[in-house]
């Protein structure tokens, strides 16, 4: 083996580990650049004004968002109280029942429902609650959030008790402890940590949601705390004054862009935190 | 007092198609320690497990034949009464990582939903802490969790969690395995104490664990009793040929 060989081979070898270096850095490349330019075009809007005040008519200067961080908050809400007990139930019979039919098909429609595109569900709850019940409502929209929090949530308990170790719960039930409060008052609390953590990204997921809410929530240019009603949210918010043809419009979409990103990555930061520390020593 | 406290005939308990615990029949007497010996895979920690009804909690687990608690049929009662009545201590420490020392202690209360009155739970907790020798070491730190102890003391923690449901038995797999030397020698220690309320079974590996500290042994092999007896004579002057050969060495 001859020395221009291995000088060869070396110099391949740090070739692919420069190339490793410059495409991780390019993964960070695009949210710096969405963080850049949101930023730039959206602090200059952001005031306190901002924050409490409903969009003023075209032609009007200022006016704000309230209506669609009112709004976004309560059809969150309202789809985390759907969404989180069912999801955190099932996945407490996924870590329990493994290899069970039932099991097999929850696991198989929970990840077919991770991929179902989010204007289906869209529709479906359009035909499920809109046209039943004759009108737009932000209810109609928390299900169609709901739905898509549910794989997450569903998924992320289930990976987190499945790691548990089972001496946990022998050493509960060996105590003469009843099933569901073995469930609730030891396997959850301990497991706590990574179950919330599936449940503030399925949150930070559904927060961007424009497609499920174009025709559920439908949007609403005033302020509305009514869930049986028409109801504005941010990512609604953006898409209608962005594509509108006014400039203040647009400034209103960039601004509503900056606090959904804000909220976005504070929830995905909150997550780190919290899982790092309810984390459980086992 | 001779009397006994828990009774088999004919039990039998398998996994599956795998008969683990062949047709044992054996009379446990009250307030004694009994050592349940024998080679790995021979059905010692199934038989035990079967005592308090853990074993069917394992998918496609079953078990039959008669298995009595002082003449009450512990498969006609409800596994909660009987768990509550037959405390377990297991292999590796489990006390509970969410749980400080002092709820630990307490915890089957605490778990079952038992609103006792403070002084109450204090009282349980400092005397099952005594109990097992740990409430000298741990009394100024009560509060914090129970994973914070070290091996041998999280193993004395879940006697004294056993010890405070006040059980009839209890029921110990292989509870040193996972300790070191001194860890050890202190749980044995307790063993003398705790038999004058309570009745141990204690699987080991060890044999000469089991001839340091129990009353009766019993032998299983390849999922038979095949002798139960004062441990002295199992290990002087052994009836059978398998046992004559296990002690001695000649198999494991």
């Amino acid at each position: 083996m001859n020395v221009d060989n291995v000088k060869f081979r070396l110099g391949k070898s740090y070739g692919f580990q420069a190339l490793t270096y410059v495409l991780a850095f390019a993964c960070v490349v695009p949210l710096l650049a969405i963080l850049f330019f949101i930023i730039k075009a959206g602090i200059t809007r952001i005031n306190w004004h901002f924050l409490v005040n409903i969009p003023k008519p075209v032609g009007e200067a200022g006016g704000g968002i309230a209506n669609a961080l009112v709004g976004s908050i309560l059809i969150i809400i309202v789809a985390s109280i759907i969404a989180i007990p069912i999801g955190i139930l099932a996945g407490v019979y996924l870590s329990e029942n493994r290899k069970s039919r039932l099991a097999y098909w929850c696991r198989l429609s929970t990840d077919i429902l991770q991929g179902v595109p989010s204007i289906v569900i869209g529709i479906v709850a359009y035909f499920w609650l809109v046209k039943p019940l004759r009108g737009f409502s932000a209810l109609s929209g928390s299900v169609a959030l709901a739905i898509m929090m549910l794989p997450i949530v569903v998924r992320s308990t289930e990976e987190t008790l499945k790691l548990l170790p089972d001496s946990l719960k022998e050493a509960a039930l060996a105590l003469g402890v009843p099933f569901h409060r073995v469930i609730f008052q030891v396997i959850v609390p301990v497991g706590i940590g990574g179950i919330l953590s599936g449940v503030m990204l399925s949150i930070a997921r559904i927060t961007g949601e424009t497609a499920p809410l174009l025709f559920t929530a439908f949007g609403n240019p005033y302020l509305s705390t009514n869930m049986t009603k028409p109801m504005q949210s941010l990512p609604l918010l953006i898409f209608n004054y962005a594509t509108s043809p006014y400039n203040d419009w647009h400034d209103l979409a960039w601004g509503a862009s900056l606090i959904l990103l804000a909220w976005v990555l504070f929830l995905n930061i909150f997550t780190k935190v919290i899982t790092r520390k309810w984390k459980v020593q086992l | 007092m001779e009397s006994t406290i828990i009774k088999s005939r004919n039990f039998n308990a398998s996994f599956g198609s795998n008969h683990v615990v062949k047709n044992v029949n054996i009379d446990i007497p009250r307030n004694h320690i009994i050592a349940v010996m024998g080679p790995s895979g021979c059905g010692k920690t199934t038989y035990l497990r079967c005592i308090n009804r853990m074993h069917e909690l394992i998918p496609g687990a079953t078990c039959e034949g008669e298995m009595k608690l002082n003449n009450d049929d512990i498969y006609q009662m409800h596994p909660i009464f009987v768990r509550l009545k037959i405390g377990m201590v297991f292999q590796r420490p489990n006390p509970f990582p969410n749980l400080s020392i002092y709820d630990n202690v307490i915890a089957g209360y605490k778990l079952n939903g038992v609103k006792l009155p403070k002084a109450d739970r204090d009282r349980i907790v400092e005397q099952s802490l005594t109990k097992v020798a740990l409430w000298k070491e741990v009394k100024d730190s009560l509060t914090k969790k129970g994973s914070f102890l070290s091996g041998g003391q999280q193993q004395r923690l879940c006697i004294a969690r056993c010890v405070a449901m006040e059980p009839e038995v209890i029921l110990f797999d292989e509870p040193t395995s996972a300790l070191d030397p001194i860890s050890t020698s202190t749980v044995e220690e307790l063993f003398a104490e705790l038999k004058v309320n309570y009745t141990l079974i204690i699987v080991t590996h060890n044999m000469q664990q089991a001839a340091r500290v129990s009353d009766k042994t019993a032998f299983f092999y390849l999922g038979e009793l095949v002798e139960f007896d004062d441990t002295r004579i199992m290990f002087t002057n052994p009836k059978d040929n398998r046992t004559q050969n296990y002690i001695t060495g000649r198999f494991s």
